[in-house]
């Protein structure tokens, strides 16, 4: 199917009917970052490995290119694919740590 | 217009959500096994919950006109613990010749470990063993990459696996091109926050196309809807698409998955056992 047409929407019919919305969405990233500029204690998100991978992922965002989701899933993602030796945890936390699979790996 | 729920856990829903669901075109819920929020003490706990499966939810659904369809076996997140999957996929084939037991599910990785690997692998030779369908789930977040990776791979090491027979869940926009590259039927999850809003589920229809895609809520305990599949249908209605392509993914393709089965019928509706025909 050729994808470039596949949404029978016209650009400025997904403007008015999406714009709001996601207007939206990009105010919540803003809060959210600037709440954690107002943390009690003050400390440096960007060594957190979560925000690294926000970080990468507000930059693709804000790239000319398409297909940003998945980049964006990428930026997330565990690219390996080697299992881990035992569970670590039970749950996901939304970004890959690099740093912690080179200390379960050794 | 009538809809599947291909994935819902339906056992920590009230019956008010099977009454609403009817009320929006649900004909038939498909409810695989899944872990309880908490990991289950025994294998005695699991027999109970095939029971609750196979037996009771069944009874609740059809007070509503909804047919109930379910999966067996020990779910990912409980999938480290190689000594209680033994004992429960022992039990499993216990189950299996029940009427509304359509298959191994949801079967798959979760934090994509050694063990997890193996109880998987378990699982798949038990569908083989038995000819049953399979249905897996990919893990969430970060691991989903590597276990929708792993899981393909490791389904490849089984020459007898027919992918038209085995449905690959929670596909997004980095995985569900490799599921359907391989052959299997994909599952889209309309899930708050972990997993696809109804929106990204509709650009996923229009970028990968409407072949072997089905959707669902998966609504379990946690904050989740039971009727988030009208919920993708009216987001198509928004954009303009036919009432066909909407029929074709919420209907049509659980349907003609599920009907392979054998198990599968909607007589409400003219759809027999084998049969492909359908009325709306």
């Amino acid at each position: 199917m050729n994808q470039n047409e596949s949404c029978p929407l016209t650009t400025r019919q997904i403007i008015d009917e999406y714009f709001i919305e996601n207007r939206t969405r990009i105010l919540e990233v803003a809060a959210f970052l600037d709440r954690l500029g107002r943390s009690a204690d003050q400390a440096a998100r960007a060594s957190d490995f979560r925000m690294q991978a926000f970080s990468r992922a507000l930059e693709a965002l804000a790239a000319p290119s398409t297909g940003k989701v998945s980049q964006i899933q990428l930026l997330f993602s565990d690219p390996t694919t080697d299992p881990k030796p035992r569970l670590d945890e039970k749950s996901a936390s939304g970004a890959w740590n690099p740093v912690g699979a080179a200390v379960e790996v050794s | 217009m009538y809809y599947i729920e291909m994935h819902g856990h339906m056992v920590s829903r009230t019956t008010d959500d099977y009454r609403d669901m009817a009320m929006a075109g649900c004909v038939a819920v498909s409810e695989p096994a899944f872990w309880a929020g908490w990991d289950r003490s025994s294998a005695k706990g699991f027999e109970d919950y095939f029971r609750q499966l196979s037996e009771f939810e069944p009874k609740r659904a059809s007070q509503f006109g909804i047919k109930h369809v379910t999966w067996l076996c020990l779910n990912p997140k409980e999938g480290e613990d190689r000594a209680l999957a033994a004992e429960v996929l022992a039990c499993i084939p216990n189950f299996l010749n029940r009427p509304n037991v359509v298959g191994i599910g949801e079967i798959g990785m979760n934090r994509v470990t050694r063990n997890e690997i193996a109880t998987f692998n378990d699982h798949v030779q038990l569908a083989l063993d038995h000819d049953q369908m399979i249905l897996i789930h990919t893990p969430h977040l970060e691991d989903k990459l590597k276990g929708t990776r792993v899981t393909i791979e490791h389904l490849q090491t089984f020459s007898r696996i027919d992918p038209n027979r085995v449905l690959i869940d929670h596909g997004e926009e980095h995985t569900l091109g490799m599921i359907l590259e391989a052959g299997y039927y994909a599952g889209v999850t309309l899930y708050p926050n972990t997993k696809v809003s109804v929106a990204r589920a509709v650009d996923m229809i229009e970028t990968f196309g409407a072949e072997r895609i089905t959707i669902s809520s998966a609504c379990d305990w946690g904050p989740s809807v039971p009727t988030a599949v009208p919920q993708l249908m009216l987001e198509m209605r928004r954009r303009g698409h036919s009432e066909a392509l909407i029929r074709k993914v919420v209907f049509e393709n659980p349907l003609e998955f599920l009907m392979q089965s054998g198990k599968f019928e909607l007589p409400r509706l003219g759809i027999q056992l084998r049969s492909a025909s359908a009325a709306d």
